[in-house]
This record gives C-alpha cells, structure tokens and sequence, in this order.
C-alpha cells in the first residue's frame, strides 16, 4: 500500500498495463517528452520507449483516427485528448466513427481503445478548458463511459477500460490531480459499471461522480452533525451505468440527490433522476434534487467559477430540500 | 503550382493475365452498378446510394494491385472497392435492399459496406473522416511489424476537410505505408470542386506541403492506375512511407440516389462519356491481340452473376428484427445499464 497522488495514478495505470500487454500503445499531444501537460504520464516515455509511446502533432482527429484504425486491427491503443473541452473538434471521430462502426458492420468490427482525457472545472482556465464533458459521452449509443474520484480508481478503472473490448472514454477530472489517496501494490484491475456505497446512512441517497464525490462527502460530515446520515454514493462509470446500486439505496433511503458538474440540461443526474422516477417511484418520500452546474460555460474568476460548481453548502441544501 | 508528376508506365503494360482481371473487375463493378440504379428506381434499394459508374478503372487498378492481407477504406462511394476486395456481389446487393443476406444484415447499408474478412475494413460516411482512420491500420501494420499496406480512396471534395490535412501530416510524420488515392471526379455533391480550391489540382498540389511528390493519373485508364499502385504499394511496403495519388475520373451519373446530374455542363458530360473506362480498354486489349471470345465470356459470365445475385438478395427476407439492439457493445447486446 502506498500514497499517491491521482496525478501518478494515471501514469502508474498506464504503465500496468503496458507491461501486461504489448499491444497496448499510447499517444497523444506532449504525453512523451513532457509528460504530459498535467504530468500525468511522467516516466511512461522512459519506461516504453518510442515504439510505444508517440507524441503527436496537433490533430485531435488524427489522434483518435489512428486510435480507432490500430484498435481495428490487433492493438490496444491508449489515446489522450489534452482536454476535454477539444472533444468539440473531434466528435466526429468518437461519436460517428468509434461509437457506430461496430453496430453499422454488424460485429464485424471490434474497437477496443481508451481515450483519457482531463475533464472539468476549478482551476480558473475559463470556458474553452474547464467543461465536465461526461455527459456528452454518454449521450452516444456505443461508447462506455468512465470518471473516477480516488487514485486507486484511476489505475484499476483504468486497467478495466484498457482490457474492455469496447471504447472507453476516462474522464479524468483535472481538480482531483493533486489529490492522494493509498494504491494497494501489485495488480490493480476493477470493474466497469459497478457503484462504489461509500458512507451508509438512512437518510438519503447521494449519488455523485469525479470531483463532486468527496464534496459529497464533506457535506455528508456536515449533514451527520446536525443529525442527518446520508448514504453517499460513488457512480464512478456513467455506462455502464450502476442503477441497481442506486435503486437498492434509494429503496432504503426514500430520497435521491445527484451531485453533478456538467451543465444542467441533459446532465447524468437527469437520466439517473428519469430511471428513479420511472421505476422505483414509490420508494421515494420526496422530490428527487440535482445539484448542477448551472446552464452556463464556466467562467474563468475564481470567484464565479466557485459560485457556479456545485459545493458543499449546494449539497447540503440539496438534501435539505428533498428531505425536509 | 507545383509541377505535377505523370507517373511513367514505361515498364509497359501489365501481363495478360491482369489485364483481363482489370477487365473482369470492372465489368462487374459496372454490371453491378447499372443493376444497383435499376434496382433503386425499383424502390428495391433505399434510402440512398452513391454509385460509381465511369470510376471503375480507379478501384480496379488499385484493387487489382493489392495482395490479399492489405487494407482498404472507402466512402459511401464504395460498392466498387468493395467488390474489388473480391467480396461477392449477392450479399453487397443485399446490404442495398435490406436483407438479412446483406453483407451487414442490412445494418449499414449502402453507405457502409465493410467486410473485415476481406480486409475491406470500411466505408465512411462522414467526409474525410476515414483518412485517419486509414492511417491507424497502417500504424498498427507498422507496429506488428507486418508487410501489409492500407489504401484509401476519397473524393475530391475531401480535400477541403480538416482530416484530410491533419492525416496526411500524420502519415508523413510517422512514415506510414499508406496510399491515399484521390476520385477527383470534378464534382463535390452538386459544386463543381474547382469552383471552391485554390489550387487546380486539389490533391496533387497539396501533396508538396507533406513533402510528397503530386502523383496525379488518368483514372479512366486501368492499366495506368495499375502502374502507379504498383508502385505506391511497393514504396510503402518497402518502408518509403505514405503517397497520394490524384486520379482523374468522372462519375457517369448523379452524386447519389436518382440524380440525374443535370447540373453539369452536356458538352463536360458527353466528353467524359468518350472516355468511358469500359470501352476504351474493351479496345485496347482488341488492339493488344486478345480474341474477343475471352472478353465476352467474361462479360457474360459478368451478366450471369449479377442475375444471380440479384435473384439472391430478392429471395432473402428483411433482417431479423431482434438486430435492432444487437451489437452495440461487444458482449453482442446494448446494455447500458446493471
Ligand atoms: C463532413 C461532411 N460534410 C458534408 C457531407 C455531405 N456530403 C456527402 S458526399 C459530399 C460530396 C463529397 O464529395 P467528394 O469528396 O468529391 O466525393 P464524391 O461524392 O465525389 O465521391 C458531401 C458534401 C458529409 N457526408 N460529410
């Protein structure tokens, strides 16, 4: 068992993976050389070399072009998209490209690839590089969907997508970085679409993702002084998405709260929210709440971007209003 | 301008026994292509198609010059690289009518066609799109180590797209064994491509800002297109990187379903028509000493096989229609959710 930053996690992770399987190739823009520009693959160039790792010109779509051919044909390739935000000049690719071709060839055609990317807000970049982006990703029929929250997350999350026969997209979220937390040693492999319960408690169900998950749980502190224990949950995949985790708690709980940082409209709560509504009404004892970002881009100030992420006073509110 | 580079066929025309090959393919793909037009004026093929009429000799050199663990990637323009991969026609013509006999059950349809065991590993719908996608299977070729080249036909309107400039860097920078092959067949959809490119030539004259020669070749003619994927194919199996070839075509029909094409010029039209790939190298095999008994059995065994292709397809059912939510993921379903 060691601490390590989520940072490192991900170079550790890649690097699991790479000496597991030779097929396992990695690129991406300033991965190599500089690793990379949130430092998170530092040493996998020293490690693998340049037969496996490639530093690439600036062509998003290039990038995950040469993603999906490899994958196509016998590799695995690991492909990072600086931020995720520049998924916009190259949607193309993951969500006709990738996303489709196994459906539209009947089979034929099997894509196992990953693509990482540095997602979300709080470090006053302003709107071009701070969006949490997940919810676009699982809007598309086809993709899978991954966002952890802690560092020992991030490398088995990631050994599950890197070994998945589907493409994955792991969100990484770039407010966590520096955040630590114990990695066990040896081999690290998780699984995809499986909920992490980590705070029981009768009062509520608190389903969060990535960053929000430790505000949620500071709020869930905050809630237990005055008496209120709330169960908090770690969705950590978006698809597949863990609804039996979140049913059975909702079940005991009788209220839902997401914790979301995507912009409101079409977040991952609403779908979450629509699942509950549908199928597990009569287990809620009041209104299902999402805490979101509002409906806007992120604006750069610190002081408005803190205003518009969700925080623990949001949260606490949250649940205040479905359980009051 | 650049100086664009006429490939040499001084080794002389090909042998024999390709030639009628390149005669047999394109006949084929051109019987296959007449009959898809009949079929869709039918309504027994939907929603769209993009024929290749009058392109042949582009798919058939190249196709002709590929061995058979080598990759292709094509438009929605792609019956004729599909069937140049030595795909059967039935299942191609079932893919356009929707029958579970169709080359993907009738999920992909005309646009789409793929056939992984061929190597025919798609055809791409999203202009440009599939350049880069090209490139990973050359990389993955280069990174397997293995002598396999990929080729990639597109239009000429794909040279005004990002990918196509953000590929073929790529390809260079990485020394990829890769031919991007350019229809330049004079028309986007309904705009002529001169018309919005700012060089003549809209391959070729982009080809010298990767620090590739401008390779451009008379597409109506097969045994040129032959020559010069021989000897791209040859450059990037041997390790000299990528190239990008400019065969100049034209499409004898509309961009896609019943169009009629109307937009261009009669004089532009009747023009290409004299330069009709069939016929021009039906003559030069006559001339070559060829009895045309070998060209007609090929063209009756041609005849035969569209017939009996199109009997297929007609006789198979639409798709089972529990492949809706087949195949979304790997596990073979379209489960989201536990
Ligand atoms: C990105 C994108 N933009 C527009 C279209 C619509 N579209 C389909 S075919 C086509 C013309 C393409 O022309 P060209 O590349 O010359 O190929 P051709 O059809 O002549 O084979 C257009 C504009 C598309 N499919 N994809």
């Amino acid at each position: 068992m060691a601490e390590m930053s989520y940072r490192d996690a991900v170079a550790h992770g890649i690097a699991q993976e790479m000496r597991r399987d030779p097929s396992v190739v990695f690129l991406g823009e300033d991965i190599g050389s500089a690793g990379g520009v949130f430092k998170a693959t530092v040493g996998v160039l020293d490690t693998f070399g340049r037969t496996r790792v490639f530093d690439t010109p600036i062509s998003e779509q290039a990038i995950l072009g040469a993603a999906m051919g490899a994958a196509m044909t016998g590799m695995r390739p690991v492909a990072e998209i600086m931020f995720s935000d520049f998924f916009a000049v190259c949607w193309d690719i993951v969500a006709n490209e990738i996303a489709k071709t196994r459906y539209m060839t009947n089979g034929q055609v099997t894509l196992p690839l990953v693509i990482r990317s540095g997602n979300g807000g709080g470090s006053r970049f302003g709107a071009q590089h701070s969006q949490s982006v997940e919810n676009w990703a699982m809007a598309v029929p086809g993709l899978k969907v991954v966002a952890p929250s802690t560092p020992k997350d991030v490398v088995g999350l990631l050994a599950a997508a890197v070994r998945d026969t589907d493409p994955v997209l792991f969100f990484e979220q770039k407010s966590l970085y520096a955040t630590k937390g114990e990695v066990p040693d040896g081999e690290i492999v998780d699984e995809l679409g499986k909920a992490s319960v980590l705070r029981q408690g009768p009062a509520a169900t608190v389903v969060a993702l990535a960053a929000m998950v430790p505000r949620a749980l500071a709020a869930a502190e905050r809630l237990a002084q005055e008496g209120i224990e709330v169960t908090v949950i770690d969705l950590r995949s978006l698809v597949p998405l863990d609804v039996t985790t979140v049913a059975t708690s909702v079940a005991r709980t009788g209220h839902l709260i997401t914790v979301e940082e995507n912009p409101r409209l079409c977040g991952w709560g609403a779908e979450l929210s629509s699942i509950i509504a549908e199928e597990n009404l009569f287990d809620l004892d009041g209104p299902i709440v999402r805490v979101t970002t509002p409906h806007v881009p992120l604006p750069a100030a610190d002081a408005l971007e803190d205003a518009a992420l969700p925080n623990v006073d949001r949260i606490v509110d949250g649940v205040r209003r479905s359980v009051l | 301008m650049t100086d664009v580079m006429q490939p040499s066929v001084d080794a002389g025309p090909p042998a024999l026994d390709v030639r009628l090959r390149l005669y047999q393919m394109m006949v084929e793909m051109r019987d296959f292509e007449k009959r898809a037009y009949d079929l869709f004026l039918q309504g027994l093929v939907k929603g769209t198609s993009h024929l290749g009429l009058g392109q042949e000799a582009v798919a058939a050199g190249f196709g002709a010059a590929l061995a058979p663990s080598d990759y292709t990637f094509a438009t929605y323009r792609g019956h004729n690289h599909t069937l140049a991969r030595g795909v059967p026609m039935a299942p191609v013509m079932a893919e356009l009518m929707a029958r579970q006999l169709g080359l993907m059950a009738g999920k992909g349809g005309s646009m789409h066609l793929t056939s992984v065991a061929h190597r025919m590993m798609g055809s791409y719908a999203i202009v440009g799109a599939h350049l880069t996608i090209a490139n990973g299977a050359a990389w993955s070729s280069k990174l397997r180590g293995a002598p396999e080249v990929t080729v990639c036909f597109f239009g000429d309107g794909t040279t005004n797209i990002g990918a196509f400039h953000e590929a073929l860097n790529l390809a260079v920078v990485w020394n990829l064994p890769i031919v991007f092959v350019c229809e330049n067949n004079r028309w986007m959809e309904y705009t002529p491509i001169g018309s919005v490119t700012a060089v003549p030539h809209p391959a070729a004259d982009r080809a010298p800002a990767y620090g590739l020669p401008g390779i451009v070749v008379d597409g109506n003619d097969a045994d040129a297109t032959y020559a010069v994927a021989v000897a791209a194919f040859a450059r990037a199996r041997g390790g000299g990187g990528p190239s990008l070839v400019e065969a100049e075509t034209y499409r004898h029909g509309g961009h896609s379903r019943a169009d009629p094409g109307k937009y261009r010029p009669d004089e532009e039209v009747a023009a290409w028509l004299e330069r009709d790939p069939l016929p021009l190298y039906r003559q030069r095999l006559l001339q070559a000493g060829v009895p045309e008994q070998a060209l007609v059995s090929i063209e009756e065994a041609s005849h035969r096989a569209i017939d009996e292709a199109t009997e297929l397809a007609k006789a198979s059912p639409p798709p089972d229609l529990s492949l809706v939510e087949k195949d979304v993921y790997a596990d073979g379903g379209a489960a989201w959710r536990r």
